[in-house]
């Protein structure tokens, strides 16, 4: 999971290498964090969230490594 | 990425030599000037060769589906993608057993997905690509599903004299609407709200 978010926000950004996802689970669900460079923050939220809700709606479909919990994603 | 610097007498000719040794065409390179020459009295003296710097661009609709095979691959999804161009129109096939997964709700992961793919590829490419994603034939079935929708929408408005809201859908499903029904004389179709909760209204005359 941590690495489908990485290969999802890669392309899109402008520093690749500044691009961290950290795996925090917790009784009932599982909080993906994801840092990137500070002027790619905007690129990776979008209009009104539009890539933000892009990326989540793609992680929650995926179903891998979960163990049944819910999914977060937390950006910056 | 593949990169050549060639000479020449004129910058032209530096980047004519240049994409023969690449083996390509201008539309497919970036080109840098690193030195325009100089022509020298009579063509003799002086004269100083064009030098260019030329790198081959990767190609955005390569880049894109190895984009979505990866993306389709860690999600544990085993995918077949067909890749179809019509002029800056490209569209990704998607098959596999999965591929109520890859559709999702509605279409939405396919929408979530066909965005992100529609955002990389616009990025790196020079010309505007209009990008659609299907998957085994989900967009004509939405398609007719939807113009169905439409037509009894259409009728209700009509019988109870009233608009009718429809649910909020993305800017290609509402044009499908908006398209079955724009020969029906008896009712008036119009979008309202703010993306991503933009829907139409059917409204009778």
């Amino acid at each position: 999971m941590k690495t489908l978010i990485e290969t999802i926000v890669t392309p899109l950004v402008d520093y690749p290498e500044d691009i961290s996802v950290t795996r925090s689970e917790e009784e009932r669900k599982i909080v993906y964090h994801l840092t990137v460079n500070d002027k790619d923050v905007g690129k990776v939220i979008g209009k009104n969230g539009r890539v933000a809700k892009a990326i989540r709606t793609i992680i929650y479909a995926s179903k891998t490594d979960t163990n049944n919990k819910r999914i977060y994603l937390d950006i910056m | 990425m593949r990169q050549v610097t060639a000479s020449g007498q004129t910058v032209e000719d530096a980047v004519q030599s240049a994409m023969e040794q690449l083996n390509t065409e201008k539309d497919h390179v970036d080109i840098e000037v690193i030195d325009e020459g100089r022509k020298g009295i009579l063509g003799l003296f002086g004269s100083k060769p064009a030098i260019v710097k030329v790198t081959l661009r990767k190609n955005p609709i390569l880049e894109a589906e190895k984009y979505l095979r990866t993306i389709c691959q860690q999600m544990e999804v085993d995918v077949d993608i067909e890749v179809e161009q019509q002029e800056n129109r490209v569209t990704f096939h998607l098959s596999s057993e999965k591929v109520a997964l890859l559709i999702g709700k509605r279409g939405q992961t396919l929408n979530a997905l066909q965005y992100l793919v529609h955002l990389m590829i616009n990025r790196s490419a020079k010309v505007f690509y209009v990008v659609v994603l299907d998957a085994e034939g989900y967009r004509k079935r939405r398609k007719e599903t939807l113009e169905i929708l439409a037509f009894r929408m259409s009728e209700r408005a009509k019988r109870i004299k009233r608009k009718v809201k429809l649910e909020p859908m993305p800017a290609f499903e509402r044009k499908i609407i908006h398209t079955a029904l724009q020969e029906d004389k008896d009712v008036e179709t119009m979008s309202d709200g703010k993306e991503p909760y933009r829907h139409i209204i059917i409204k009778p005359i």
